[in-house]
């Protein structure tokens, strides 16, 4: 029999250019705020969740399970721990199997990290690194990047809909304006349409403002049985619908340069699952590692038609718009560690249902949607938060 | 008789000036191109190579000839500018034209004779009846060090021949070689730029090769310069061919065709044989050409060719001809071909 | 470090754009697949080599300014999805234009360019780019 899952604390270490912490020490913060903040112990944990995407590339280290086990001082609780990779969804997938490990009974309490140490190379390097997420045979080597394939996407995008760059530009924007209230962000400057739409080239047709930073960063969630909740009164956050889709890994497999089908069958999928409309829904945390990314989610996720997504973006989707997207500040200006960033989204729609989210708190909050997209749309993982 | 079934050449599509490269060494362009007479070089990409130029002209080769790689019995490759000191060219040519993995394949050096010594090869194993088709290319990326006058010439370019006995389009009647040991231009293992003789280059080493080579094929073949339709040499600029051209008693319109270098620059071991091809490219049947390639250190190949009219058949498929090669070109600064070139260099780990 | 087999494999399709060829519905897959996607088990022992021509159109682009370190001295450049002339999409550089140049629907056809290579005494990787067809 299946049972309920919920989330009962959270935890973060500030996203932004850490020099001075280790992956490790942002790992083990993140994942003890958490501990704290759910009021469990450590040897309450059944299992460790560690989602991270480029920790063996970027710092030489595999087997992150065991280096956040071990350092947050649960080792000598023998408990298992183990490493989920999905990309730039690695943090999703590893809420998600957290979330199957309690589900299916064998947990009572779980603990997700993401963490992601994106700074501790320099140069060029690292472009040669991330584009790891792609294919790296048939699209990396023929000298293709993240930023260049979300570019590619984008001009057939803005071409076919006619949609000017400034829509783009209104995604980061509006990400840059949420984090500026958000004390945990990457970049807490908000910036104007000129500003960003005037931004260094990156990948025509899209710019510096168009791509999330590089950033350092850990989220951490605790996740516990609806047994645990009802046993402790806790008032958790329910997660009421999990899903993920893996569609074709290169984009030029795709039949559309511009959906991502994964994401729309994911969130077909965890609307149905939580039994509730796109249109109940009070928030979104989306995937725009790229501003076109964010377009195309909110098309694909279900609030607008394919092309449509300008009339959205354009009726504003501030904090205290109908849509508020991204309050978190989003990947662009909240910051982008990749196996973090997964998390980092449930964290904020966790602290949202909360009411525990400050000067970016969004008034009645009662279902939060997130998206975390693994790759160029390889793979989508949306989850649905509810509170009852 | 074997002869040349068909041929390909690739010139990068990239040229910059003599006045370019004046300009940043403080010399008189004028002299430079009253001097050597050249006007334009081409300039490879910095993704391209000798391996690259030379899978582009095979491939020319074969699209024009209607043939698949797997015709292709050997391949030798001459060049001086492979892009390995140890590992041939030739079996990148191989793989990249599919063809058997039963085959002959070198790569070859004689500095700019290489391609010619390479079709010599390539004839005689035809004629032993080991192969049935045969490819000889001559590429090259050549180095000119900054600011020496070989900065002025050295360029990139590349030719494949198809040597074989059936559909044969331009009929080897004859070759020989004179060789003597001249070290008038080398480039000793390890180094990046060639060193040359300066005029040590001229009389003693380009003017008696290539001008005793081209008297002792006319003696053979008992013929005086106006029995042949064109004639081509190795082009190191674009003085040396005409002054040999002229000393042998060759006109203007015989040797016109197939002088490039005053617009392409040397291209090395491509020199002659991309010069041969523009000319076949306008050959008719029944056309006589005199062909005399020079390498340095030194030595000539001289050919006694006729067009057959197999040629007609070549002229009709559509691949690029060299003059068409001349005419698409996009020209660059001194940094840029600087850049394209490698000799700005940073850190190893970028590249 | 470098890579030596990694490469090797792949040289037909990076050489000569070697695909495959589903016997079972006739699609054409490059980048070469070892099972149709549409057909599933019914192609197994059935995806049999094709020699693909090289030319198509391109679907859509971008200028690369940010790039890989095997690029940098060709920065900006082009890379492109193109839709060739057998089916397939692939992704792939466009050389020797100016981005001005380039258009969707533009046509291209491939060339055989080096790519990368490991460090200066390491192996070079050739393979595959494109040019504007004139």
């Amino acid at each position: 029999m299946s049972r309920g899952v919920y989330i009962i604390g959270s935890g973060e270490a500030k996203y932004g250019e850490l020099w001075d912490r280790s992956l490790r020490e942002i790992a083990v913060e993140a994942g003890l705020k958490a501990v704290e903040s759910a009021g469990i112990r450590t040897k309450d944990l059944g299992a460790i969740y560690m989602g991270n995407s480029l920790g063996g590339d970027i710092s030489m280290q595999e087997h992150l399970s065991a280096l956040m086990s071990d350092h947050a001082g649960i080792a000598s609780e023998f408990v298992p721990s183990v490493r989920v990779e999905a990309s730039t969804a690695s943090g999703a997938a590893a809420f998600r199997e957290a979330y199957l490990g309690i589900k299916s009974g064998e947990y009572e309490i779980a603990m997700v990290g993401g963490a992601e140490k994106m700074t501790e190379l320099y140069g060029s390097e690292i472009i040669d690194i991330t584009s790891s997420i792609i294919d790296r045979e048939w699209e990396a080597f023929t000298g293709a990047t993240p930023a260049a394939l979300a570019a590619i996407s984008a001009r057939k995008y803005m071409a076919d809909f006619n949609v000017p760059r400034e829509i783009l530009a209104h995604i980061s924007v509006n990400d840059h304006a949420n984090a500026s209230l958000n004390e945990n962000a990457h970049f807490r400057n908000k910036i104007t349409l000129e500003q960003a739409l005037n931004a260094t080239p990156i990948a025509e047709p899209l710019n510096l403002m168009d791509c999330a930073p590089l950033s350092d960063g850990a989220s951490s969630l605790i996740l516990a049985s609806e047994n645990y909740v009802k046993e402790h009164g806790i008032e958790g956050v329910k997660i009421m619908g999990s899903a993920m889709s893996q569609g074709e890994f290169a984009l030029h497999s795709r039949k559309s340069l511009y959906t991502v089908e994964p994401t729309r069958i994911a969130a077909e999928t965890a609307l149905k699952q939580a039994g509730i409309g796109i249109k109940d829904i009070s928030m979104v945390e989306i995937h725009d590692s790229y501003s076109i990314y964010g377009l195309m989610a909110l098309e694909d996720l279900g609030f607008a038609k394919k092309g449509n997504a300008r009339e959205i973006v354009e009726n504003g989707i501030g904090i205290d718009s109908n849509l508020p997207v991204n309050p978190s500040g989003g990947l662009k200006a909240k910051g982008f560690p990749y196996g973090a960033s997964g998390v980092g989204q449930i964290v904020e729609a966790y602290n949202q249902l909360k009411n525990k989210a400050g000067k970016r708190q969004v008034k009645n909050a009662k279902y939060a949607m997130t998206h975390s997209q693994a790759g160029s749309g390889a793979a989508s993982i949306v989850h649905i938060l509810g509170v009852e | 008789m074997s002869g040349i079934v068909s041929y390909g050449s690739y010139i990068p599509k990239y040229r910059v000036k003599p006045d370019e490269i004046a300009r940043v060494w403080g010399e008189d362009p004028d002299n430079i191109k009253n001097g050597i007479f050249i006007l334009s070089k081409s300039v490879p990409s910095p993704d391209e190579d000798t391996a690259t130029i030379s899978v582009e002209a095979a491939r020319n080769a074969l699209k024009r000839g209607g043939m698949s790689g797997q015709e292709i019995g050997s391949i030798y490759v001459g060049s001086e500018s492979h892009p390995y000191a140890v590992k041939p060219t030739a079996t990148i040519v191989s793989a990249a034209i599919g063809a058997d993995f039963k085959m002959f394949a070198a790569d070859y050096e004689f500095a700019c004779k290489a391609g010619t010594a390479g079709m010599q090869n390539v004839m005689g194993m035809v004629d032993a009846g080991m192969i049935k088709y045969g490819m000889a290319i001559g590429a090259d990326t050549s180095q000119g060090a900054p600011g020496d006058v070989l900065e002025y010439s050295a360029s990139a370019g590349g030719t494949a021949m198809i040597i074989g006995r059936e559909k044969v389009a331009a009929e080897i009647k004859s070759t020989l070689s004179v060789t003597s040991d001249t070290p008038d231009f080398w480039r000793r293992e390890g180094q990046p730029y060639p060193t040359h003789g300066e005029r040590f280059t001229g009389e003693p080493a380009y003017f008696r090769h290539v001008t005793n080579a081209a008297k002792m094929m006319m003696e053979r073949m008992q013929t005086k310069p106006e029995d042949y339709d064109y004639a081509v040499f190795h082009q190191p600029n674009g003085k040396f061919p005409t002054r040999a051209a002229k000393v042998l008693g060759f006109q203007e319109k015989q040797y016109k065709e197939g002088l490039l270098t005053p617009v392409i620059g040397n291209t090395y071991s491509a020199s002659m044989m991309t010069g041969l091809s523009a000319i076949l490219d306008e050959a008719k049947p029944g056309d006589r050409i005199l062909a005399v390639s020079f390498g340095s250190g030194a030595g000539s190949d001289a050919f006694h060719i006729e067009v057959t009219e197999e040629i007609e058949e070549l002229h009709k498929r559509n691949v690029t001809t060299v003059r068409k090669m001349l005419e698409d070109v996009k020209f660059v600064d001194y940094a840029i071909y600087a850049k394209f070139k490698k000799k700005i260099v940073f850190g190893e780990e970028v590249e | 470090m470098g890579e030596l087999s990694r490469m090797w494999r792949e040289m037909p399709s990076r050489y000569r754009m070697e695909g495959r060829k589903c016997e079972n519905c006739s699609r054409v897959y490059f980048p070469p697949r070892d099972i149709c996607p549409v057909c599933h088990r019914d192609s197994i022992g059935k995806m049999k080599p094709v020699d693909i021509a090289g030319n198509g159109e391109i679907i859509s682009y971008t200028v690369v300014h940010e790039t890989p370190p095997a690029f940098i001295r060709q920065k900006p450049y082009v890379l492109a999805i193109i839709k060739l002339d057998e089916g397939p999409m692939i992704t792939g550089q466009i050389v020797d234009s100016e981005p001005e140049e380039i258009k969707m629907g533009s046509r291209v056809k491939s060339v055989f360019r080096r790519i990368s290579e490991d460090g200066k005494s390491g192996v070079i990787h050739y393979g595959y780019k494109f040019t504007l067809e004139k």
